[in-house]
C-alpha cells in the first residue's frame, strides 16, 4: 500500500478503524451504558468526515490499481450518505433510549454499513464493489433484526437476509459471466473490451448484476422485501434503510453502468427504463391501500427509486446529475418524515396506523404544517423541492429522447399524489377523534422543521447543490 | 424600476411570511393586526400595480416590464405582461383588498386565513405574469394548495367533500397539461413563452393507436391544455366541482374563486391554446362553441331550479364563462376583446354578487332563498346594491356586463351563427333566474319572523361595494378603458392566428 493509496481511502480507513475501536470500547467499556456516547461520537465523526470530504476533496484519484476510485461523484455520494447517517443517528437517539433499544452495537453496525456504502460508491472493480455491497448488507440484516424479542423484527431480518442472499447470488453469477466474457474485473478494463463488440454473455451478466442492484435499491419488480422489512424493523432502523443505503446503491448502479458499460448505454438504458416505469407505477398504486405509515413509506420509496432510475436511464451526464439531485432531495425529505414517524405514539407505545393522525392539526399546528409541507414535497406538488427533483429527472429523460418515460413519470406522479394527500386530509380535516401523541425530542423537532423549511426555501437556488452535482456527474460521464 | 412585477407579486407573500413569524396569539387584538396587515399588503400591491398600468404602452404588442434571471436547473425566472395579461394583474390587485375587507367578520383562525389569502394572491399574480412554462405551471399548481385549505378549513358543512372534489378535478387536469408541457419542451427545446409563441408546432395528421389525429401534434397538445383550462374555467360538462366548491367556500373564498381563479382558465386559452396551436384551435373551435352554447343554456336552466343562493350564482358563473370560451375561439377582434372584457367585468360582478350573499349570510347564517323575502323593507341600501349587480349580471346596457356579452355575440355571429343564436337565448334566461332570485329575496312582504330585526349594511360593507359599483358603471359607459389597452395585443394575436391558418383562414375571410 503506497501512501497515495492510503490517502485515497482515508475516509473508509478512518471509519473502519473507528468501528473496530468502538466495538472494543463497547464490549469492554460498559456495554450499553456507553451507547449514547458512542452515538454522539459516531455522528460527530460522520459529520467531520463529510465536511472533510466535501471541503478538501478535489480531482480524480485511484488506489490499489484502480480498485478504488475517489472522484467528485464518489465524494458527492459520500457526503450525502454520511450526513444522512449522522442525522438518523442523532434524531433516533431518544427513541432508542426510551424503547430500551440503545445497544452499543447500533452505532457500530451503522458505521460498518457506512464503510460498505463508501466502498460501494468508490468501487472501480467488481471485487471491491462486491465487498462493499456485502459489508453494507450484512450490517443491515443484523440491524433489521435488532429488536430480538419481537417476532416481526426477527422476521424482517430473516426475510431481508434470505432475499438479500439471493440477490447477492444473482450478482455473483452476473459478475462471473462478465469476467468470463471480458477477462477482467476492473471497470476500466471491462470498458476497453467493449471496443470489440459486446458479446451476449456480457450483456446477460450485466442484466444479472442490474437485477441484484435493483433489489438493493428496492426497485420493482425486485421490491417484495421492502414493505415487510420496513414495517417489521424498529422505526429508527427503517429510517436508516430508507435513506443512506438507497443513495449508495443508486450511485453504485450509476458507477457500474457508466464506468464499466459506458459505451453501450442502449443496452442498460432500456433495462433501467423498464425498472423505472414498473417502480413508479407499482409504488404509486400499491401505496394507496396501505394503512400503516411505515408500509406506505416503503411503497413511496419504491416509487421514488423509479424516478431516480429515470434519470439514470437517460444515460447522459444530465441524467446522472438529475439522479444525484433527486437522491439528495429524497434523502432530506425522508429524514424529515421519519423524524415525525418516530414521534408517533399513543400511551407511550409507538404506533404507525395512518388513522391515528386524525385531526392532528388541532393538537399540534406547527408540526402539522411541517408534515403538510413534507407530504406535498413527497408528492411532487410545486413549489416544494420534491417537484424540482421530479421535474429535473423528467427533463433529463426528455432531453435524452425518452419522452414516453417522462410522460409515464408524470402520470404516475398524479396517482402517487393521492396517498400523500390522504395524510394531509387526515391531519387537517379528519374525523374528530383523539389524535396521536407526538412527543418529540428537541433534535427530532429541529430536524423536522429544518427539513420542511428546506423543502420550502430550496426553490430559491436549491442551496447551491446543482453545480456540485453537475461536477459530480461530469466526473462519472466523460 | 425593472422588477415591478416581481415586487407586486411578492408583496403579499412577504406580508404572509411576516405574519407567520411575528404575529403571536389568537386574541382579538392579534386578529385585528392580522387583518390590518393583510389589508395593508394587498393595498400596497394594488398601488404598486398602478405604476404598471400607467407605464404600460398599449401600442406595443410585445411583452413589457420583462425581467429575466437564471434560476435553478437551467430554468429561467421570467416575468412580463402584455395587453392580454396586464388587466388580469390589475383585476387581481384591485379585488384582493376588497376580499380582505370582506372577511373582517371572520374569527376562526384568522391569522392562517389571512396567510392563505396573501399566498393565494402571490400565486395568482404569478400565473398572469409568468413568461416561462415551468414557472407558469408552478404558480398555477401551487394556487391549488391555499384554495384547498381555504375551502377545507373555513368552509361550510360539506367542506371536505368540496375541497377534495376541487383538488382532484383541477389536479387531474393540470397533470395532462404538465405532460403537454414536457412534449412542448421536447419539440421546441425551450420553455420560454415568447419563444414558444413564435414556434410552430407540427400540425400534420398523426396516427395514434390506429386512429388518425387530424391536426396531429397540435391537436394532442391542445386537448391536453384544454383538459386543464376547461376544468379551471369551468366548461360544461366538467363544471360540477364549481357549485360544490362555491357553496362550501367562505364568502371571501367564493369571491376569489369566481372573480379571479376562474379567469386563469380563460387566460390559459388566450396565452397557450389559441396562439400556440392555431390549427388545432381552428379545428376544434366548433366543439368549444357547442360546449359553450350548451353551458349557457343548460346551466342557466339549472340555475333557475336552485334553492341555494350561492349555488345559483355559481351556475350563473358557468353560463357567463360560456360566453368567454365562445369569444376566445371565435378568434376575431370582437370575440377575443369581448371575452377579455367579459372576464374582467365578471370579476367585478360575480365578486359583488357573492359579497351580496355574504352580507345576508353573515346576518342570518343561511343561504336558502326560501328563508328570505321582503328584505327591501328593512334593508333599502342593500336592496339597491343587490339590484344594481343583478342587472349587471343580466347584462343591462350601461353596465359592464352588457359590453362583454354583446362583443362576444357579435364576434361569434361572424363565425358560427347557430351557436350565436343559441347563446343569445342565455341573455333571456339569465334575466329570468337573476330577476326571479331578486324578487324572492328582496321584494314582497316581510313575513318571516327572523327577518324582522335584520339590519341594513354598515359602513364597512358599503365601502366594500363602492369600488365595485364604480368599476361596473365606468366600464359599462366607457368600455374603451379596457379595449384600448387590450386592443393592439388582441389584434396582433388574431392576425398571427389567421396567418397560421393558410387554407382555412382564407376561406373564413372569404365567407365574410
Amino acid at each position: 500500500m503506497t501512501p497515495s493509496d492510503f490517502n485515497t481511502i482515508l475516509p473508509e480507513f478512518v471509519l473502519a478503524a473507528f468501528a473496530l475501536g468502538a466495538l472494543m470500547f463497547g464490549a469492554y467499556g460498559g456495554k450499553d451504558k456507553v451507547a449514547p456516547t458512542l452515538v454522539w461520537a459516531t455522528s460527530g465523526l460522520f459529520i467531520a468526515l463529510a465536511l472533510f470530504i466535501g471541503l478538501t476533496g478535489s480531482g480524480d484519484r485511484t488506489a490499489f490499481g484502480g480498485m478504488m476510485v475517489d472522484d467528485a461523484f464518489a465524494r458527492f455520494a459520500k457526503v450525502v450518505i454520511l450526513t444522512a447517517a449522522a442525522a438518523i443517528l442523532l434524531m433516533t437517539q431518544d427513541y432508542m433510549q426510551r424503547r430500551a433499544l440503545m445497544h452499543f452495537e447500533w452505532p457500530v453496525l451503522v458505521t460498518l454499513s457506512v464503510v460498505g456504502m463508501c466502498v460501494m460508491v468508490s468501487a472501480g472493480d467488481l471485487m471491491a464493489l462486491y465487498m462493499g455491497l456485502e459489508l453494507q448488507s450484512l450490517a443491515l440484516y443484523v440491524l433489521a433484526a435488532m429488536r430480538r424479542d419481537s417476532a416481526k423484527s426477527s422476521e424482517a431480518g430473516l426475510k431481508y437476509f434470505v432475499l438479500g442472499a439471493l440477490s447477492s447470488g444473482l450478482f455473483l453469477y452476473g459478475a462471473s459471466l462478465t469476467y468470463g466474457f471480458s477477462g477482467a474485473t476492473g471497470f476500466a478494463a471491462i470498458l476497453s473490451t467493449l471496443g470489440q463488440g459486446a458479446p451476449a454473455g456480457l450483456i446477460i451478466g450485466l442484466v444479472f448484476m442490474l437485477s441484484a442492484l435493483a433489489f438493493k435499491v428496492s426497485a420493482a419488480p425486485f421490491h417484495m422485501w421492502t414493505p415487510d422489512v420496513y414495517e417489521g424493523s424498529p422505526t429508527p432502523i427503517t429510517a436508516f434503510f430508507a435513506t443512506a443505503p438507497k443513495v449508495a446503491a443508486m450511485c453504485l448502479i450509476a458507477r457500474l453502468v457508466h464506468d464499466a458499460f459506458g459505451t453501450i448505454p442502449g443496452q442498460w438504458g432500456q433495462v433501467l427504463a423498464a425498472l423505472a416505469v414498473v417502480s413508479m407505477f407499482l409504488g404509486a398504486i400499491a401505496a394507496i391501500g396501505q394503512r400503516n405509515i411505515k408500509r406506505m413509506m416503503a411503497y413511496s420509496s419504491i416509487a421514488h427509486m423509479g424516478y431516480a432510475l429515470v434519470g439514470l436511464a437517460s444515460g447522459t451526464a444530465e441524467g446522472v446529475q438529475a439522479m444525484l439531485i433527486y437522491m439528495a432531495i429524497y434523502v432530506t425529505m425522508n429524514v424529515g418524515t421519519f423524524a415525525f414517524i418516530l414521534s408517533m405514539e399513543r400511551d407511550g407505545m409507538p404506533i404507525s396506523d395512518i388513522q391515528s393522525l386524525n385531526m392532528f392539526s388541532k393538537k399540534e399546528p406547527l408540526k402539522a404544517l411541517a408534515l403538510l409541507i413534507l407530504m406535498f414535497s413527497l408528492a411532487g406538488v410545486p413549489p416544494m423541492l420534491g417537484f424540482f427533483g421530479k421535474f429535473y429527472v423528467l427533463k433529463a429523460a426528455v432531453d435524452a429522447g425518452l419522452v414516453w418515460l417522462a410522460l409515464a413519470g408524470a402520470v404516475a406522479s398524479v396517482i402517487g399524489a393521492y396517498y400523500y394527500l390522504r395524510i394531509v386530509f387526515l391531519i387537517y380535516f379528519g374525523k374528530d377523534s383523539e389524535p396521536v401523541d407526538s412527543t418529540m425530542a428537541p433534535v427530532q423537532w429541529a430536524v423536522m422543521v429544518a427539513v420542511s423549511a428546506i423543502m420550502l426555501f430550496g426553490i430559491v437556488n436549491l442551496f447551491g447543490i446543482e453545480p456540485v452535482a453537475a461536477v459530480a456527474a461530469q466526473a462519472l460521464v466523460q | 424600476m425593472d422588477n415591478l412585477l416581481s415586487i407586486i407579486t411578492f408583496i403579499p407573500a412577504v406580508a404572509a411570511a411576516i405574519m407567520a413569524v411575528f404575529l403571536r396569539g389568537d386574541d382579538a387584538a392579534a386578529q385585528m393586526n392580522a387583518k390590518w396587515l393583510a389589508l395593508l399588503a394587498t393595498s400596497a400591491a394594488f398601488l404598486v400595480s398602478l405604476f404598471v398600468l400607467t407605464g404600460f404602452d398599449p401600442a406595443n404588442t410585445e411583452m413589457q416590464f420583462v425581467e429575466e434571471y437564471d434560476w435553478i436547473l437551467g430554468l429561467k425566472y421570467k416575468m412580463g405582461v402584455d395587453g392580454i395579461s396586464v388587466l388580469f394583474v390589475m383585476l387581481t390587485t384591485f379585488l384582493m383588498p376588497i376580499t380582505i375587507a370582506a372577511c373582517w367578520t371572520v374569527t376562526v383562525r384568522v391569522k392562517e386565513y389571512m396567510i392563505a389569502f396573501l399566498l393565494l394572491e402571490t400565486l395568482m399574480l404569478g400565473v398572469f405574469c409568468a413568461l416561462d412554462l415551468v414557472l407558469f405551471y408552478l404558480f398555477f399548481e401551487a394556487g391549488l394548495i391555499p384554495m384547498f385549505l381555504i375551502i377545507g378549513i373555513w368552509g361550510g358543512k360539506e367542506r371536505i367533500y368540496a375541497a377534495f372534489k376541487f383538488f382532484l378535478y383541477t389536479f387531474l387536469g393540470s397533470v395532462l397539461m404538465l405532460v403537454a408541457m414536457i412534449a412542448m419542451y421536447w419539440d421546441a427545446g425551450t420553455t420560454d413563452i415568447p419563444t414558444l409563441l413564435r414556434h410552430s408546432f407540427a400540425s400534420g395528421d398523426l396516427a395514434v393507436l390506429g386512429f388518425t389525429v387530424v391536426g396531429g401534434f397540435q391537436t394532442l397538445l391542445w386537448l391536453a391544455f384544454f383538459a386543464s383550462f376547461a376544468v379551471k374555467m369551468p366548461m360544461w360538462p366538467v363544471h360540477t366541482w364549481l357549485p360544490d366548491a362555491h357553496v362550501q367556500a367562505p364568502t371571501a373564498g367564493s369571491v376569489v374563486l369566481a372573480a379571479i381563479m376562474l379567469k386563469m382558465g380563460g387566460y390559459g386559452f388566450l396565452r397557450f391554446s389559441l396562439p400556440m396551436f392555431p390549427v388545432a384551435s381552428d379545428l376544434l373551435a366548433p366543439l368549444v362553441f357547442w360546449l359553450s352554447a350548451i353551458a349557457i343554456v343548460y346551466t342557466s336552466l339549472v340555475a333557475l331550479a336552485q334553492s341555494d343562493m350561492k349555488k345559483l350564482i355559481a351556475y350563473s358563473s358557468v353560463a357567463h364563462m360560456g360566453y368567454v370560451t365562445m369569444g376566445i375561439f371565435a378568434a376575431n377582434q370582437q370575440g377575443v376583446d369581448g371575452a377579455i372584457f367579459q372576464m374582467i367585468s365578471h370579476g367585478f360582478i360575480s365578486g359583488a354578487l357573492f359579497l351580496c350573499v355574504g352580507v345576508i349570510y353573515d346576518r342570518m347564517h343561511t343561504r336558502e332563498i326560501d328563508a328570505y323575502g321582503g328584505l327591501v323593507n328593512r334593508m333599502p341600501a342593500y336592496a339597491a346594491i343587490f339590484m344594481f349587480f343583478t342587472m349587471a349580471n343580466v347584462g343591462l346596457p350601461g353596465t359592464s356586463g352588457f359590453v362583454g356579452e354583446f362583443l362576444v355575440l357579435v364576434g361569434i355571429f361572424q363565425v358560427n351563427t347557430w351557436a350565436a343564436a343559441v347563446a343569445t337565448t342565455g341573455v333571456i334566461l339569465s334575466a329570468a333566474y337573476a330577476l326571479w332570485l331578486y324578487r324572492r329575496v328582496v321584494f314582497g312582504e316581510l313575513i318571516k319572523e327572523a327577518l324582522r330585526s335584520i339590519t341594513d349594511m354598515d359602513r364597512r360593507e358599503r365601502a366594500i361595494f363602492a369600488p365595485l359599483v364604480a368599476m361596473t358603471l365606468l366600464l359599462g359607459v366607457y368600455p374603451a378603458l379596457v379595449t384600448d389597452i387590450i386592443g393592439p395585443s388582441v389584434a396582433a394575436l388574431v392576425t398571427d392566428y389567421q396567418a397560421a391558418l393558410p387554407i382555412s383562414g382564407v376561406t373564413q375571410l372569404a365567407q365574410h
